[in-house]
């Protein structure tokens, strides 16, 4: 009987928090987006050198990989976020300043932003509609993500572009299926944290964004 | 500009060596998805790709 009564007790808050949980990603990513074209505005207007994308990156995921884990439970976790996608924001200044400098180049970016928020929302809109548990994506999307970053160092001496093309093409679709993924993970309870689950979506959307931006530079670059 | 290439090739490969245990455990944990759940991966995969190739005519 008490057992009865337990998961009786256990469930009712546990979708009221999974939906907590899902409304404060969806708050906190609005907020971080917000913030990283902020910094990227400021970036562009600072005319920052190329290297600064490459500094920010690495600063970004080591924070994310080893100092936001031990914060994520108590309220600096949010601040950690903020510094990460700040940081993430500013080094794509020196990329947006690039393309902006391109013919097509406001176009380019304009559709890459544009096109990565349909993607997010229509992936997001289709994993909170269908309600699937999408976690059997796991295991085939890290090692696919592995594969392609082995194929990316590959890429970085031969610079062959129809392989770099490849490349964020299949990094699209890794992200996508991250993104199911990670919001069905929210979903049904099994990502509890809404400080991770935000800086796990902020980091497809930000993979989708540069993957488009490289794409779409270089087929609008072809005649 | 070699010395950033080597520092992006560095970093990916640190990135790698770290993702690697992490891969390894959620193949071996990952639950086996049926035929009808890898069609509802599939279906949406394929209107990204026709998505992607529409951006690419706009450009």
């Amino acid at each position: 009987m008490n057992q009865n009564y337990s998961t009786v007790a256990q469930r009712s808050p546990s979708a009221l928090a999974t939906n907590k949980v899902l409304r404060n990603t969806y708050m906190l990513l609005s907020l971080t987006l917000l913030f990283s074209g902020l910094t990227a505005a400021i970036s562009m207007f600072m005319n920052m050198p190329p290297m600064t994308y490459l500094i920010s990156v690495i600063g970004g995921m080591v924070i994310a990989m080893f100092v936001l884990p031990r914060f994520a439970n108590s309220t600096a976790g949010i601040g950690i976020v903020f510094l990460i996608t700040g940081m993430l924001g500013f080094g794509l200044g020196p990329i947006l300043s690039m393309y902006a400098s391109l013919p097509n180049g406001g176009n380019i970016i304009t559709l890459s932003l544009g096109g990565t928020g349909v993607i997010f929302m229509g992936l997001s809109a289709y994993a909170l509609t269908t309600r699937k548990d999408f976690s059997f994506l796991g295991g085939f999307l890290m090692v696919g993500f592995l594969l392609v970053l082995l194929a990316a160092v590959a890429n970085i001496f031969l610079a062959i572009p129809a392989m770099s093309l490849m490349i964020s093409a299949v990094v699209i679709m890794i992200m996508s299926g991250f993104i199911l993924y990670d919001t069905s993970r929210i979903i049904h309870g099994g990502e509890t944290n809404y400080v991770l689950a935000t800086i796990g979506l902020y980091m497809t959307i930000f993979n989708i964004f540069i993957s488009l931006l490289q794409i779409l530079g270089i087929m609008g670059n072809d005649d | 500009m070699d010395w950033m290439k080597i520092i992006s090739a560095l970093a990916l490969v640190m990135f790698i060596v770290i993702l690697f245990p992490r891969a390894r455990d959620m193949v071996k944990n990952s639950p086996k998805g049926t035929s009808s759940d890898w069609m509802s991966f599939v279906i949406p995969m394929i209107g990204i790709v026709l998505f992607i190739m529409l951006l690419i005519k706009l450009v």
